[in-house]
């Protein structure tokens, strides 16, 4: 899949610009910190299993948030673990991109009206890319927010600043 | 044993320390006691060989609107079979109850959870700290009476 897999007549040499190439890099290869929280870990989870793979698209879920490129924040965030979630998402190096998964991330989800110890949506404290919606979501729905910011990744250039 | 026996063997040991008993008339017959006197009491039906409450199956806190808080304590003993529910009163500023926490080692938690929802405190205990809120909180969420903060932190808690 991607740009090069019919680019191999010349002798193996494809001409390319800079900006394709770095992109095609990085969304052939977003490492994803898992960052399991509540319920949607489950259908991460099952993202991730045999059934509805997310190797094929070259996820694999990395412990440490010094070598994952994307973070998908899958569950509630309570106030409490928010301000981990604000230390973690500072140890990744750019580029990085963050995942919202299921409505509590999004905002707040079910404990919106009451919940004094949800954070209603992790985009108040770091800035999110793409968010997937569902509660939760099937993992279909989540691999297409991949998907989708993959096809962000992909418009993104070199000249322009990058989000932070 | 019945519930009433149960409440018969407490009031010989204990006398004023057992205030009343509810054994008809509810699902579970429950028995009110002094707070100060929660861990004699508990040690006594721990320890007891008719009484033999070994499980303590449930500790939660109460909020009784008008200035009272409360402990509810479940015991099962796996012995005999039988269960007993006793609850206890306090008032909602400085509220003292003691702790049961050397008696039943799961109430550790149990109390942890009852001072970070309610604010009562157990005399006795090794570890009072909160355990679901961050350490930080103030205020004590399950009460009547609670407002949800502005902001925590530098976040905005409400929606």
């Amino acid at each position: 899949m991607g740009i090069l897999d019919q680019k191999f007549e010349n002798g193996n040499i494809v001409i390319t610009s800079m900006d394709n190439l770095l992109n095609w890099a990085r969304l052939s290869s977003l490492w994803g910190m898992q960052f399991g929280l509540a319920c949607c870990a489950i259908e991460m989870m099952a993202t991730g299993a045999s059934h509805y793979d997310l190797d094929r698209f070259g996820t694999f879920f990395r412990g440490t948030p010094r070598q994952s490129d994307v973070m998908i924040v899958a569950g509630t965030v309570t106030l409490k673990m928010a301000s981990r979630i604000k230390v973690l998402y500072d140890q990744m190096s750019e580029p990085r991109y963050v995942i919202s998964m299921g409505s509590c991330s999004n905002c707040g989800g079910p404990y919106w009206e009451h919940g004094y110890h949800v954070l209603k949506g992790v985009d108040r404290i770091i800035p999110v890319d793409v968010y997937v919606p569902g509660c939760p979501p099937r993992p279909e729905a989540l691999m297409e927010g991949l998907l989708k910011l993959q096809e962000k990744i992909r418009g993104e250039s070199l000249a322009k600043k990058k989000s932070a | 044993m019945t519930p009433q026996e149960i409440f018969d063997a407490l009031k010989t040991a204990f006398g004023d320390a057992v205030i009343e008993g509810k054994l008809t008339g509810t699902i579970d017959p429950f028995i009110k006691i002094a707070p100060d006197k929660a861990r004699e009491i508990g040690l006594f039906l721990r320890d007891d060989p008719r009484l033999q409450f070994n499980v303590l199956m449930c500790l939660s806190g109460m909020d009784y609107a008008g200035g009272k808080l409360g402990v509810v304590y479940h015991l099962h003993s796996m012995a005999h079979n039988h269960k007993i529910v006793l609850k206890t009163e306090v008032p909602s500023e400085g509220g003292h109850v003691s702790s049961v926490e050397s008696v039943w080692k799961t109430a550790n938690w149990h109390e942890r959870e009852a001072y970070d929802l309610y604010g009562m405190t157990f005399d006795g205990h090794p570890d009072m700290r909160r355990i679901l809120m961050p350490y930080d909180w103030q205020g004590h969420p399950l009460r009547k009476d609670y407002q949800v903060p502005e902001f925590y932190n530098g976040m905005k808690v409400p929606y």
